[in-house]
């Protein structure tokens, strides 16, 4: 391949800054000797935040509660709408509440392991560490977490772990812990060490003296470029998972500010590890625009099944039996049947590989024949209707509303036994593990330029383990980030304030306006709806769940003709000036198609299966994934080459455990 | 089972915040209605985009009813006529082949259109920021089971803590009153024993932003609660009103 021959070449050298001594003992090390900033310098630094999510809107609220002057922006008209509100399940610490033999280490290895050994020990030890921090932190802001009739905090179970570590408020923890750190954001607000701006998208990061200093927003309300500038930038920007179209990702997310950074040299590591979320609604119809997920709490108590018989199959595909025809007897649970110790609890990635398996095989149960069932019988007859929708009355009356049908209902009996309607879900992109490379203080390839939460790739490894995101999302910024972001900002050289006159805020807002010129004058034939569905299937298609050499070659070619149809034929309807959501849409999408490509090159370039990236030429007989550790122990990073046309270059940062071994991720034992 | 419907659809346009706005009238022809309001709405401005016509702009990003985002009022009711449900929560199986459905943006002084179907909601946010909060800085919290808070006041904090901010209670108010959304976030406070510290200056904080900011007084008409797709309780406002009165008896 071209770009593993550029590899050979003198390399960057990729410097992690991770700190001396055992892994247990690095972070209170760091904090022991890193610089930090007086009070008094404090109020003479700026830092802009984009993205008010969890881990922006926690990090801008920090970051002011602590005296920096914080400017906060959101593409929403609040900030909090970002989407870390529709986290539904929970939050996970290693508080050990449940004396279930939780532990920092314990909780740190599941998530090691979790991500199929291809994390970074480092930052993973440090985000197990903070995870009780953060729930201390958001009781305290009155976060309404579920408790005990003692009034003691109450916990549930996730995927990947044999302990109850999950905190949780009903199906709408994100909610809680986005209002949590939108409270704090809004008193920073009120006392004036945060200025919020809403509805304000990022287009360029403006770099003086190799330094990032400001960023070029718009303002979407009345289509104006402005200028802001800053002693540092930290995007906290989500992910990148409506490359794909079809994914449970807002509509409005997107990669666009991370492509930026990119573009400006921020090295972007793992995009192929993709989360595909094992339990959404399937799709249906031509004309949907997203997908629902259905929260990963449900499979505590759901049970997952198809049929035994492919007749039972055939028979539900075409719509003459219903799932509560099929007695318990003929029901093959296959999760529980594959995977004893974890059943159906087993993470994510092997939860979905194993629906598709079913789904490949013929087992698929609704017309698609690309659905598999997530049944409540048993739950209801063990604990009666009242206790199950106690727990998931929310997700019930979710899933009745979008497809008719309600969980909940008694649908048959067969020799005594009652069956409910079981819900139909399928596997659907939900979270991208890959994002900005990020060394130990989060700060990415680019001086003075951070990325947190789900926008950066530190913690996640291969695939993400359930209720992991809004850990790390709030651990970035509560905990993290507001010290390390010290130890650059105490760089005296830095402090003189930049103006926002200076020739490189012209140059970057002449450029962010001439990109836009460039895309609204195409005048083409095609809505930008229409490239980015097709953008979605080539994507779904060649590097969704199941990869191989040859659909990847695939996927690149279809990938640049997408990107000459965009280049070519899109068409933006309305004025530039003013507010146009298609245009904004438009100049998304562009980085989208550029995103797509990126994470087909990095599966390709990947000859091996690990946690949400299968190639399906590397697996065990038993259809496991099968990791090649001797040859891919590392980080990819890939670098710009200066024009979307280029391929980019792949750089490696190589992994070093010292606290776990790296073994083959087993749940069956 | 799914099938498909066409239908007379009412939108009000409305260029920009000083401009005149109009209802502007589009035929539908088979949608199935396993489409969601917003799908539809999708489709259509596809169909104008196709056209060169400008598209309708409206507020959504979730998707799935968290957000408050989506805002519209349809056929009169804010999010359509499906209880406790979101515009976005909309499916189109609710209507009927033939129907003519008017959808209009939330209507109130202090939500001025912005475009389209868009309006300006800045104003439940001003009121967050004067006192939403526990003045709490991030770092030296007690443990989180230091302080145990029983099951029924924690159950009935997290049930106000669920309004989603959308306004749907101010566009359903005939005076735009915001005391639902106001009373929904004191009383999430006031029943948690970390708000009860500051919760006399909470109340009398976000009253008068909410006073200042034009949303009008509450007439106990109950249409807020109605029409809530949160299903937030009327007695959220019950207990504003004697945090208020507590509070301002105590002065």
């Amino acid at each position: 391949m071209e770009e593993k021959e550029k590899t050979t070449a003198a390399q960057p050298v990729i410097d992690s800054k991770i700190p001396e001594g055992p892994v247990a003992e690095k972070w209170t090390n760091y904090k022991a000797h890193q610089r930090l900033v007086n009070p008094a310098n404090k109020r003479k630094l700026d830092i802009i935040v984009v993205g008010t999510g969890l881990a922006g809107a926690s990090a801008a609220a920090t970051l002011g509660e602590m005296g920096f002057n914080v400017l906060d922006f959101c593409i929403q008209d609040s900030p909090r709408r970002a989407h870390s509100i529709a986290a539904q399940g929970g939050i996970n610490a290693a508080k050990n509440y449940q004396n279930d033999g939780d532990s920092v280490y314990r909780l740190f290895y599941d998530t090691v392991k979790g991500g199929d050994y291809r994390s970074r020990e480092a930052n993973v030890y440090r985000l197990a560490e903070v995870s009780n921090n953060i729930i201390d932190q958001c009781v305290a802001q009155g976060v309404p977490f579920a408790r005990e009739y003692g009034g003691l905090l109450a916990n549930r179970s996730f995927g990947g772990a044999q302990v109850s570590r999950t905190f949780y408020a009903k199906g709408q923890t994100g909610q809680q812990l986005l209002l949590g750190a939108y409270s704090s954001l809004n008193r920073q607000i009120h006392m004036g060490k945060v200025k919020m701006y809403t509805r304000y998208e990022m287009h360029e990061i403006v770099m003086i003296n190799g330094r990032a200093r400001g960023i070029i927003a718009k303002n979407l309300v009345t289509g104006e470029f402005e200028r802001f500038a800053a002693h540092a930038v930290v995007l906290a920007t989500g992910g990148y998972g409506n490359t794909y179209f079809l994914s449970t990702n807002a509509m409005a997310c997107n990669c666009s500010a991370a492509m930026a950074a990119y573009r400006h040299g921020a090295y972007f590591a793992n995009p192929a590890y993709v989360q595909i979320h094992p339990t959404c609604i399937p799709r249906h119809g031509d004309k949907q625009s997203k997908l629902t997920l259905m929260s990963e709490s449900l499979r505590n108590d759901g049970r997952i099944w198809v049929p035994k018989k492919l007749e039972d199959a055939k028979a539900l595909q075409a719509g003459t039996k219903k799932g509560s025809d099929i007695p318990e007897e003929e029901r093959d649970y296959y999760l529980e049947r594959r995977y004893p110790a974890f059943g159906n609890l087993v993470p994510r990635d092997v939860a979905s590989r194993a629906a598709k398996e079913r789904c490949d095989k013929g087992y698929g149960v609704n017309n698609t024949g690309q659905a598999v069932f997530l049944d409540f019988s048993e739950a209801i007859n063990r604990l009666g209707i009242d206790v199950v929708r106690q727990r998931y009355g929310n997700l019930f009356d979710m899933y009745e509303e979008i497809t008719d049908v309600n969980p909940g209902q008694l649908a048959n009996e067969i020799d005594g036994v009652k069956y409910y309607n079981p819900m139909m879900i399928y596997p659907a992109i939900h979270y991208t593990m890959g994002g900005l490379w990020v060394d130990y203080e989060l700060m990415t390839s680019v001086p003075g330029l951070y990325a947190i939460g789900e926008c950066n790739f530190s913690d996640h490894g291969a695939n993400r383990l359930g209720a992991s995101a809004l850990m790390q999302g709030l651990a970035d910024g509560y905990f993290v980030i507001p010290y390390t972001i010290q130890n650059y900002l105490n760089n005296q050289d830095i402090w003189p304030r930049v103006s926002t006159d200076a020739p490189e805020f012209d140059e970057a807002e002449k450029k962010a306006k001439a990109d836009q010129d460039h895309i609204f004058n195409i005048h083409g034939k095609r809505s930008v709806d229409s490239i980015h569905r097709e953008l979605g299937n080539i994507m779904w298609e060649y590097v969704g769940m199941g990869r191989t050499k040859e659909g990847l070659e695939t996927a690149l070619k279809k990938l640049k003709e997408i990107r000459n149809e965009f280049n070519t034929n899109v068409f933006v309807p309305g004025k530039e000036e003013g507010m146009n959501n298609e245009l904004d849409k438009a100049w998304r999408l562009r980085d989208f198609i550029i995103m797509g490509e990126l994470i087909a090159y990095d599966a390709l370039s990947r000859n091996e299966s690990c946690g949400g990236h299968f190639r399906e030429e590397y697996q065990t007989e038993e259809g496991e994934a099968k990791r090649d550790d001797k040859n891919y122990f590392y980080v990819s990073c890939w670098k710009y080459e200066g024009s979307d046309d280029k391929a980019p270059t792949l750089i490696k940062e190589p992994l070093k455990y010292e606290a776990i071994k790296v073994q083959t991720r087993n749940y069956k034992k | 089972m799914e099938s498909n419907i066409s239908f007379k659809l009412k939108v009000w346009r409305q260029a920009g915040p000083k401009e005149q706005g109009h209802f502007e009238t589009y035929e539908m022809q088979d949608i199935p209605t396993d489409t969601s309001f917003l799908e539809m709405l999708d489709i259509l401005n596809e169909q104008l985009i196709e056209k060169g016509e400008e598209p309708i702009m409206f507020d959504h990003d979730c998707r799935e009813g968290i957000c408050g985002m989506c805002s519209l009022y349809i056929n009169g009711h804010p999010h359509g006529p499906a209880q406790g449900a979101t515009t976005c929560q909309l499916y189109m199986r609710r209507f009927h082949d033939g129907e003519t459905i008017t959808v209009e943006p939330w209507r109130s002084a202090a939500f001025p259109v912005i475009k389209d179907l868009m309006v300006d909601r800045n104003a439940f946010d001003k009121i967050q920021q004067a006192g939403g909060y526990v003045s709490f800085a991030c770092g030296g919290a007690p443990d989180a089971n230091a302080i145990p808070i029983s099951k029924e006041a924690a159950d009935e904090a997290m049930n106000s803590a669920t309004c989603i901010g959308c306004g749907a209670c101010v566009a359903a108010c005939k005076n735009g009153s915001a005391m639902l959304f106001v009373g929904a976030k004191v009383s999430q406070f006031a029943l948690l024993p970390q708000g009860k510290v500051e919760a006399k200056r909470r109340v009398k904080a976000m009253v008068a932003k909410m006073d200042e900011l034009g949303f009008g007084n509450c007439t106990n008409t109950g249409a807020c609660a109605s029409e809530c797709p949160k299903n937030i309780k009327l007695s959220n406002i019950s207990r504003l009103n004697r945090e208020f009165i507590c509070a301002k008896l105590s002065d």
